[in-house]
């Protein structure tokens, strides 16, 4: 367990939201987090670590009955100043 | 004519998938033989392709050193298609990256001594999870390498091994539907590529976790820490101008009298924000990366103040002054620091864009009041 455990950032700020109901427990979105935030439980999956998720979107992405939904886009400081006040730009 | 089918597929694709746009035809030539990287070239049914090999030669790894210090990353690219690694057949593995050319040497050198095919897609030399964030690195992309590149025809197998950061972009089940290739989530980190590969490709939750160790935050530190030197070098020419313009004396004199401590102090803002954060990253106190740089903004400030006197032995720095950039450093590292969330590992969009409304208004009024005092302890108080 070498510094696992610094890799969290600000709690409550992520836009991610599972739809139980929909999901058929495929486990993809398990698969392609980089951050472990989904576990599977009884052929579901369930969001067990939201504030390690960084809105990469890969599991929305992959999600095969749309039961993901999370607000993806460029997270850098630049980008995010640039929609701030309205102008096109790019991040890196 | 031999095209006919894929490219009817392809305009059903680009009205299913949102990010779809049209293409020229120019744009899917195959990669060119006369990068210095390529070693020979390899027969294939779809005639002959680009060979290269595991090893990285100086060149290489010259190229990866100036990146890292932001000279030249924007065109260190490979051209987009297939390659082949060692000596492929149509059983190889077929491996996909990005045309950042770092993306592209560290796949080749992970995999010494094995056969496999490398399908890069047209990411404009951005490496793999930032273009797959993009979408640069997406469906339609290797959809559209998969068809160019006339994978089918290569291989028999149908199977293509995706990193799982370029999980963003790719929707694994879209490119089934479509090329009817089977997507397989590879590691996160290429080295792990070859026990992925031996164990028939399955990968331990270990491979799936994306850390930021200290070797990363180290190789991405020169970047932030050369983008934000241009600024800081302007802040500097200020200060010097400023201080030059007060005192009894002459410019040059005077616009060392309080401009040399002034350089010094945005040296170590520079320093704080852009190399301290990256490498102290877990132990710093604080979430938000803004108070992390604070922190270090503070501490490299209280550090100049303890050996300044040794320095600079001639001139002792006023009280106001040294309010003011008790001030303006901890802002100016903690500014610094937060753009280092754009090279971090997990952070999320949301976050960042909250740190930064409640930092920014900070940021700024302890830069301005900053400002303030040191421009009253120059003109008023001298």
């Amino acid at each position: 367990m070498k510094s696992g455990n610094f890799l969290h950032y600000l709690d409550n700020v992520v836009t991610l939201e599972l739809d139980q109901g929909r999901c058929i427990g495929c486990g993809i979105c398990q698969e392609v987090c980089p951050h472990q935030v989904f576990s599977l439980q009884d052929g579901k999956a369930m969001v067990v670590a939201r504030d390690n998720c960084m809105e990469c979107s890969a599991c929305a992405r992959n999600c095969p009955v749309g039961a993901l939904r999370v607000e993806a886009g460029e997270g850098c400081v630049r980008a995010i100043i640039n929609e701030l006040l309205g102008r096109e730009g790019d991040c890196c | 004519m031999k095209n006919e089918q894929p490219i009817a597929e392809k305009e059903r694709v680009q009205r299913i998938l949102p990010m779809a746009a049209a293409k020229p035809e120019t744009a899917f030539k195959p990669p060119s033989l006369e990068q210095d990287f390529v070693v020979g070239k390899l027969a294939s049914p779809v005639g002959e392709v680009p060979k290269v090999a595991a090893a990285l030669t100086g060149r290489d790894r010259m190229g990866s050193y100036l990146c890292r210090w932001n000279i030249g990353r924007m065109s260190f690219v490979v051209e987009p298609g297939l390659y082949a690694l060692g000596s492929p057949d149509s059983a190889s593995p077929v491996l996909v990256t990005a045309n950042f050319k770092m993306s592209f040497d560290q796949l080749r050198v992970a995999l010494p001594n094995r056969d496999c095919w490398l399908l890069v897609l047209d990411t404009k030399g951005i490496n793999v999870w930032c273009a797959a964030g993009k979408g640069t690195f997406g469906t339609v992309e290797l959809y559209d390498r998969i068809v160019s590149s006339r994978l089918s025809e290569v291989v028999t197998h149908r199977q293509i091994i995706v990193p799982q950061l370029g999980a963003p972009g790719v929707c694994g089940l879209d490119v089934k539907k479509y090329t009817g290739f089977q997507v397989v989530w590879g590691p996160v980190m290429a080295p792990d590529l070859p026990a992925f590969l031996d164990t028939g490709l399955v990968a331990d939750p270990a491979m799936r976790r994306k850390g930021f160790p200290l070797a990363e935050r180290l190789a991405l530190a020169p970047v932030e820490f050369i983008q934000a030197i241009g600024k800081t070098f302007v802040l500097m020419l200020f200060f010097l101008l400023l201080s030059g313009l007060g005192g009894e004396h002459s410019f040059w004199q005077a616009s060392l009298e309080m401009g040399f401590f002034a350089v010094l102090a945005l040296l170590a803002a520079l320093i704080s924000g852009t190399l301290l954060v990256p490498v102290l990253l877990p132990w710093l106190s604080g979430r938000a990366f803004s108070i992390k740089g604070m922190w270090t903004g503070l501490f490299s400030f209280l550090v100049l103040v303890a050996i300044y006197g040794f320095v600079s032995p001639v001139r002792i720095i006023g009280r106001l002054e040294a309010v003011s950039w008790l001030l303006m450093v901890p802002a100016l590292s903690s500014w610094f620091a937060m753009n280092f969330t754009g090279a971090s590992t997990y952070t999320s969009r949301s976050g960042v864009r909250y740190e930064m409304l409640r930092a920014i208004p900070l940021q700024a009024a302890a830069g301005l009041a900053g400002l303030l005092c040191w421009l009253v302890a120059r003109f008023w108080l001298t």
